[in-house]
């Protein structure tokens, strides 16, 4: 009955003169081209943003789980716990997250500029016909589709172990080409812990930018290339002057998409460091899980969310801009 | 058509199309970069054919007395349900991203909405948020409702995981339809799903398979979420890794052939669609 009554709102209201919009369509086929969107957008609303909503609000109470009387779930009785503001003071002076802070930085910065800077050495070098090119893009891609905590198992143990890795194999190797009995022995993970995952999470990130700025350099217009080469242009000054503007959208995109994987990284640590020695390479990611799954101070773990959620929009915002910009691009297409 | 012609034909240059020749040097460059990256993937697939005596050893050994023993030690150690486990949750989430996300882009894309700029941009805000920002207060509620170590809790979180950037990319594959084709159809007398089923459908399936190929991607090696929200039954591969380490001590042979055995299908997939994992990556902008 109440289906019935809407239905005839609707009828009327499309039989009305269009008074209010004029010149827009009406309601009902405005509600016609929003139902296929609203799927998806309620899908998307309900389990992206009702965690965050919980996250905040548990950020404000006192809650160790280790404590006895654990609380019920978002219980009323929890702000019996209210802290306001507690668990966030605890969270910036507590040295470990600032340690965290500093390390999500580092790594970030480090992993994307390396990847991108060995991606575009890749792409350049891949966007010339060669004999066995499509086979030695083919080897090239494999690190990045290797799952990611395989690959880290990988690397802690085949590649840094320091009595059987590959990499000690081979400075042995090298070393007793040279005459030695045997060469030194590095224990990479616990002498370079930072330098180490860094190794690793640019060895798998490194095809992703080469494959993005690859599509770029193949996506760059003959004429213009050919038209340089005409006026005597070299092969540098046409890649300073014509190539890196072109690439520049695509450079951006792979470090945005990038940057917003590399932030989270947790694999990696989990498997290669476990945050360690110390908390040397404890990023964020992995200190809010400690602080959640071994220490099980929910409250504390909640606010440290908060923040990278806060630093994450302050770089996200800067890559939206980046963004807008690609967009723009398109709809002028 | 003169103008559809037009706008179709692209100055850009395909693949090798009229690519420059390098010459022994770059050849050589490029392999011996190609070969180093690979290495380490080389190496894994080397030791997992190798006994463990003969992995363990230092200067490492080649080629002696290759096996496929270690493989099927990991069948005799039950690997195969978290493999199936892994399969369901990376599949069934891609069919649900699918069936969400395309009519989204159609609503994006080819009928616009009003302000569908700012809708584009809210999903795409949803992947800053980091995963670990939302796991306490997921991990509380599964809790709650009795949902620990059960797939779907993966299936609904893959989902939401994959559909922010499944919409970015079917929006940008529906507005390359041209829409002079649409109009023609629509001049004809077909209707909108009679436009759906022979002109766009036909036009995005490149798209539909870049988009699948993505979203099984990032949910076939999520770790995340399969590490603290399932704890026997539903476990997927990367936990079976992860377990298979600290229970096991360390046996490299046997985990390094873990490690290929569940990398196999994304390695498979990716080497077999490169083109279209191009295209998904990077959200559509590359053309």
């Amino acid at each position: 009955m109440a289906v019935a009554t809407v239905a005839t709102t609707h009828q009327d209201e499309d039989a009305a003169p269009p008074v209010r919009r004029p010149t827009g369509p009406s309601s009902r086929t405005r509600w016609k081209r929003r139902a296929p969107l609203l799927p998806a957008l309620v899908f998307t609303i309900v389990v992206t943003q009702i965690p965050f909503l919980v996250t905040l609000a548990l950020s404000s109470v006192s809650w160790s789980a280790l404590r006895p009387g654990d609380h019920s779930f978002l219980g009323l009785g929890n702000y019996n716990d209210f802290v306001g503001f507690d668990n966030y003071a605890t969270v910036f002076t507590d040295p470990r997250l600032r340690s965290a802070v500093v390390n999500t930085i580092t790594l970030t910065v480090s992993v994307v500029l390396i990847s991108l800077l060995l991606g575009l050495a890749l792409a350049v070098l891949l966007d010339r016909k060669f004999p066995g090119r499509g086979l030695a893009r083919t080897l090239l891609i494999a690190p990045f589709l290797v799952m990611p905590v395989a690959s880290a198992l990988l690397w802690k143990h085949a590649l840094y172990n320091p009595t059987y890795g590959l990499f000690n194999g081979v400075i042995n190797g090298i070393w007793k080409l040279f005459g030695a009995d045997h060469g030194p022995t590095v224990d990479f993970v616990s002498s370079y812990p930072m330098p180490a995952v860094v190794a690793a999470l640019v060895w798998q990130w490194t095809p992703f930018m080469m494959l993005i700025l690859l599509a770029g350099l193949q996506a760059q217009p003959t004429d213009i290339l050919e038209a340089a080469r005409v006026d005597g242009a070299n092969g540098p000054k046409i890649f300073r002057h014509i190539t890196l503007p072109h690439l520049r959208q695509y450079i951006e995109l792979s470090t945005l998409l990038g940057a917003i994987y590399i932030v989270q990284a947790f694999d990696a640590i989990f498997s290669i460091t476990q945050g360690g020695p110390g908390s040397a390479t404890t990023n964020l990611p992995y200190e809010i899980y400690l602080t959640t799954f071994r220490k099980f101070e929910y409250g504390e773990a909640a606010a440290a969310g908060v923040i990278t959620v806060i630093g994450t929009i302050i770089v996200a915002t800067f890559a939206l801009r980046v963004v807008s910009s690609l967009f723009r691009q398109e709809q002028a297409r | 058509m003169t103008t559809l012609l037009k706008q179709r034909k692209k100055t850009a240059r395909g693949e090798g199309d009229l690519a420059e020749t390098g010459g022994i040097a770059w050849t050589a460059t490029a392999w011996i970069i190609t070969l180093i990256f690979f290495a380490p993937v080389a190496w894994m697939l080397l030791t997992s054919l190798h006994t463990e005596a003969d992995a363990a050893t230092n200067p490492p050994t080649l080629f002696s007395g290759l096996t496929f023993e270690n493989y099927s030690a990991l069948f005799d150690r039950g690997v195969m349900p978290f493999l199936i486990n892994s399969a369901t949750a990376s599949i069934i989430s891609t069919l649900l991203v699918l069936a969400l996300s395309i009519p989204a882009a159609y609503a994006l894309a080819i009928r616009p909405v009003e302000k569908w700029t700012d809708v584009m941009f809210f999903f795409l805000s949803t992947k800053f948020l980091p995963a670990i920002a939302a796991l306490l207060p997921i991990y509380l509620l599964v809790k709650r409702v009795g949902g620990l170590d059960n797939i779907w809790v993966l299936v609904i979180l893959y989902t939401a995981m994959n559909l922010p950037i499944a919409v970015w990319m079917m929006q940008s594959f529906l507005a390359e339809v041209p829409k002079e084709i649409m109009e023609a159809a629509e001049v004809d007398g077909a209707g909108t799903l009679r436009v759906i089923w022979s002109v766009i459908v036909p036009i995005i399936t490149p798209g539909i398979a870049a988009t699948s190929l993505i979203c099984f991607i990032f949910s076939w090696n999520e770790f995340l979420f399969a590490v603290n929200l399932t704890a026997t039954v539903s476990s997927t591969s990367p936990v079976f890794l992860v377990g298979f380490i600290t229970s096991e001590g360390l046996f490299l042979a046997k985990l390094c052939a873990a490690a290929t055995l569940v990398s196999l299908p994304v390695l498979i997939a990716g080497f077999a669609a490169q083109d279209k994992l191009v295209r998904g990556l990077s959200l559509g902008a590359v053309k």
